[in-house]
């Protein structure tokens, strides 16, 4: 039985779920082949694979962080300066700095995070988002580095121009293939299992052995690292990274809204959201330009995903699917849940 | 010397604004814990609307204050009525994404309106300053700095002094204690989310002096506020206060030493720092434990 | 012999109320005590404090022979100390069985085991069926009756192997059927060797299972012994009855 997508046991239609993912993503940008449908596609990827990541300490761990665009920034920064300062060179070779930056990152928040999971609840909300708000300064003063507010501009790579945005779609394509694949294992181990204890209720979760610290501190930096490596794709595809739109509040504010749309609990949600999401702000974007209406337009979305959809999408789809069965086989288990069950974490003080 | 004492005075009278500005926040958090994601933008949306009101009217910006202060109430007061309460029993964390949200919304909305060059209300005396023992002392900065002691003071004696204050102090240590007691914890939480949001009204009025604002500005401001917050303890008057001039005056003498662009790191690395030690804030409880 | 668990001079005000009140009992190995005391007399608090849920002002806490500087409770789980909640705790997101599996301590390698081993599965499967939730494994435990959450936190705090179980108020809110399922399974427990430290308001229940019983007042042990003589003993009948 499918409970929020959470399973216990391995399911069959997990491999062809898999295969259906990678075949799709290998054969997309062949299908979708003009420069905005491309472009379009290296997005969603990309905030597929952001709100993915996201996913592991926001839905699987409960802990809501805001300031996942710090990490976006470092790897966008990591990559930019990479590219400048350190002569890696161009074509296909910057692709090779993601690894590093991406592990690099995930060790590199490591005190910080340590720091930040001693908070909890609406404390851990407010100094992840300040830890961003930290970076941001960084990338401002830090001139010699990141040459402030005027920013970076990275080598645009000499591929054909018909083709110029395959090889970003490719790498952001690993990139999420990565994430989901990490989001999956870490799921479906004990890892998992540790992290939902902590998001219901973490003082229990410490009583019964559960080494609550570890567990989060693994998801924090995995999280963090993912984040970063699309980061460092993402500034090496636009070519040039300044410090209002590579640590952008939005970024992250985007990514949350994409999971908790297609359900933050869930493996897929992240990515279902994104698929939605992203088009229709390209779209926006495209069609009224004007920033303050896009502005209005994410907020409203929130809004209505909060009230009316707070479970996400897929959720909902399958709580109704087992209803229906449910009730066609009439078995007697209650179908409504206690409150708890939805929203489990209780605030302790 | 000299330019550290300045810059400290300077800071002191900049840091009341900042008190005011948090303290309507943590009394936010106290009684309803969440987190007001938009207090920012909710000063910021007032300078605008002083800012209307004296260019367009000619209404002097410390006057202002009497029309906004009960505006903002009445705003914050039905944003919980009509999204927060249903969201209590679902965790402060999704009521914290609403206001987020809120406030990315009310800035798009403020964009539209005013456009987003930066702005800053300068009646006749912005530039006036007195000079005592050798120390400028601003005219705007002093009077802001007055109208948010009159306002934390009268903040205080609600709390300390009346029935509503008893009530809003018990919803903050026990609201199902309170709820039993008698107290309307949903009315309560909806007045002092009102009174949270009335001192952003207050304070943006004069902030818009002080400092040129545009919707974006939100992001600084709001970063201060929720360093303040989580140094003074969140829910911690005193605390928050404490904090909110502590971040004035490193702001300012890092700003007249160093340089301005470190002003508002210098107070992250403060923040940090304590939070190696304490957790919970200067003036918070401990954030552990069951029952 | 020494003592399993020993608490000295255990003390924790909240604010000016005192909780615990220079607290100081032993359990000795194998035992099923119990504490009992009006309503605020700090049994809870007590349960939290040595625990290491609660920091404690003042005392020393020593168990299994050794003393406990800082009391965790992520480390006392490991050293055989486990309890449960006057409120039920469980996880509602998880599923019953679960739930029931989390609380299996393991080096921190085995976080890259399967969510749920065989071997783990079998003997919370087990369990759970001991305890009659067999049939729930896979329900989320959000959606049990409050009397099935006991159940199910008592059996979940087993799976741990601990060697002192510590219940606060394992009755209250239970209709009695499942209270003589909890009884039952406190009992099988302790034949295999578990020492239990039990809160009970219900006094049939802690005359007829427990001994020693101690008695709080005020967050300070009044009386220690046989139930019955704790139950005629002069200072108990006054702590309960009102001074
Ligand atoms: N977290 C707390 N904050 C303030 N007072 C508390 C807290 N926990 C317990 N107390 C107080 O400590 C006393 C003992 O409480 P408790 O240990 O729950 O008693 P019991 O479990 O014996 O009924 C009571 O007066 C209670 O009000
Ligand atoms: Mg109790």
């Amino acid at each position: 039985m499918t409970w929020l997508g959470r399973e216990s046991r391995t399911r069959p239609g997990g491999a062809l779920q898999a295969f259906a993912f990678l075949g799709a993503l290998a054969v997309l940008p062949v299908v979708m082949g003009r420069h905005w449908q491309v472009n379009l596609l290296v997005f969603t990827l990309m905030y597929a694979g952001l709100a993915s990541a996201w996913n592991l300490v926001g839905g699987y761990a409960g802990y809501a962080a805001l300031g996942h665009g710090a990490f976006f920034g470092i790897g966008a920064y990591a990559m930019a300066i990479g590219t400048t300062h350190l002569g890696v060179g161009t074509g296909y070779r910057p692709f090779l700095l993601v690894l590093p930056i991406a592990v690099g990152t995930a060790l590199a928040v490591v005190p910080i995070a340590r720091l930040l999971l001693r908070t909890r609840a609406a404390t851990f909300a407010v100094l992840s988002i300040t830890v961003m708000f930290m970076v941001q300064t960084f990338a401002y003063n830090i001139r010699s580095l990141t040459h402030g507010s005027q920013g970076i501009a990275v080598p645009v790579p000499p591929f054909p121009f018909t083709t110029f945005e395959r090889p970003f779609y490719y790498a952001m394509a690993i990139l999420l293939a990565l994430t989901v694949a990490v989001c999956w294992a870490v799921r479906s181990s004990q890892l998992g299992l540790a992290l939902n204890a902590v998001r219901d209720d973490e003082d229990r979760a410490r009583g019964l052995g559960v080494q609550t610290e570890l567990v989060k501190l693994i998801a924090f930096s995995l999280s963090a690292g993912l984040t970063a490596a699309f980061g460092a794709v993402w500034a090496y595809y636009i070519s040039y990274v300044f410090p209002g739109f590579a640590i952008d509040p939005l970024l992250s504010l985007g990514a949350i809204l994409m999971a908790f749309l297609g359900g933050r609990h869930t493996l897929w949600g992240p990515v279902v959201g994104a698929a939605l999401i992203v088009p229709a702000q390209q779209y926006f974007a495209y069609r009224y330009g004007a920033s303050h209406l896009y502005l209005i337009a994410y907020a409203a979305l929130f809004l209505i995903v909060i009230y009316l959809l707070p479970d996400g999408i897929l959720p909902s789809t399958t709580q109704r699917l087992n209803r229906l069965r449910t009730r066609s086989r009439a078995r007697t288990t209650p179908d409504l849940l206690p409150m708890e069950a939805l929203n489990p974490r209780g605030e302790s003080e | 010397m000299h330019l550290i004492v300045q810059a400290t005075i300077g800071g002191i009278l900049i840091g009341g604004v900042y008190a005011l500005l948090a303290s309507g926040q943590a009394m936010i958090f106290g009684v309803t814990r969440t987190v007001n994601f938009a207090q920012a933008i909710f000063a910021i949306l007032s300078a605008y609307l002083s800012y209307t009101l004296f260019s367009d009217f000619g209404v002097d910006p410390f006057l202002s204050v009497l029309v906004l202060v009960p505006t903002m109430f009445a705003f914050g007061s039905a944003i919980y009525i009509v999204f927060l309460r249903r969201l209590t029993r679902s965790g402060a964390e999704l009521a914290l994404l609403v206001l987020y949200a809120m406030a990315i919304g009310i800035q798009g909305t403020l964009d539209y309106f005013y456009k987003t060059n930066t702005r800053v209300i300068s009646p006749g005396y912005t530039n006036h300053s007195w000079t005592v023992g050798g120390y400028q002392i601003s005219e705007v900065r002093l009077f802001a700095f007055l109208l948010a002691v009159v306002v934390l003071g009268s903040l205080h004696a609600i709390r300390q002094h009346t029935k509503l204050g008893r009530a809003l102090r018990a919803t903050a240590q026990n609201p199902t204690a309170a709820q039993l007691l008698g107290v309307n914890v949903e009315r309560v939480s909806a007045i002092a989310m009102g009174l949270g949001v009335a001192t952003a009204g207050a304070a943006g009025a004069v902030f818009g002096m002080v400092v040129p604002f545009n919707g974006n500005s939100q992001y600084d401001l709001l970063s201060k506020l929720l360093s303040i917050s989580v140094l003074g303890g969140m829910a911690s008057m005193p605390g928050t206060i404490v904090a909110a001039v502590i971040l004035g005056v490193v702001e300012s003498v890092v700003a007249a030493k160093i340089s301005p662009d470190w002003s508002a790191f210098s107070f992250l690395v403060v923040l940090f720092a304590v939070l190696t030690v304490r957790p919970q804030g200067l003036f918070g409880r401990r954030l552990r434990g069951a029952l | 012999m020494s003592a399993l668990l020993a608490v000295e001079g255990l003390t924790k005000t909240f604010g000016g109320i005192v909780a615990l009140d220079q607290c100081s009992f032993e359990i000795a190995p194998g035992s099923l005590a119990a504490l009992i005391g009006p309503n605020g007399s700090g049994k809870t608090t007590a349960f939290n404090v040595i625990t290491g849920y609660q920091p404690a002002d003042a005392g020393r806490l020593s168990f299994g022979g050794r003393v406990v500087r800082r009391p965790d409770p992520c480390r006392l789980q490991r050293l055989g100390m486990a309890r449960t909640f006057q409120q039920a705790r469980v996880f509602p997101g998880l599923s019953v069985l679960e739930n029931v599996v989390l609380a299996h301590h393991q080096p921190w390698h085995a976080l890259l085991r399967r969510r749920v081993s065989v071997t783990d599965r079998r003997r919370a499967e087990d369990l759970l069926g001991e305890f009659g939730l067999a049939a729930h494994s896979h329900v989320p435990a959000g959606m049990l009756s409050y009397g099935q959450r006991k159940l199910l936190e008592f059996a979940s705090v087993l799976m741990g192997e601990p060697t002192l179980i510590l219940l606060d108020e394992p009755t209250a809110g239970v209709n009695p059927v499942m209270v003589d399922t909890i009884e039952h399974h406190i009992r099988r427990c302790h034949g295999e060797g578990v020492s239990f430290l039990i809160v009970e308001h219900e006094m049939s229940f802690v005359m007829r299972l427990c001994d020693p019983v101690i008695v709080l007042d005020r967050g300070r042990p009044i009386a220690c012994g046989a139930p019955q003589e704790v139950q005629n003993d002069r200072s108990v009948l006054d702590a309960y009855l009102g001074d």
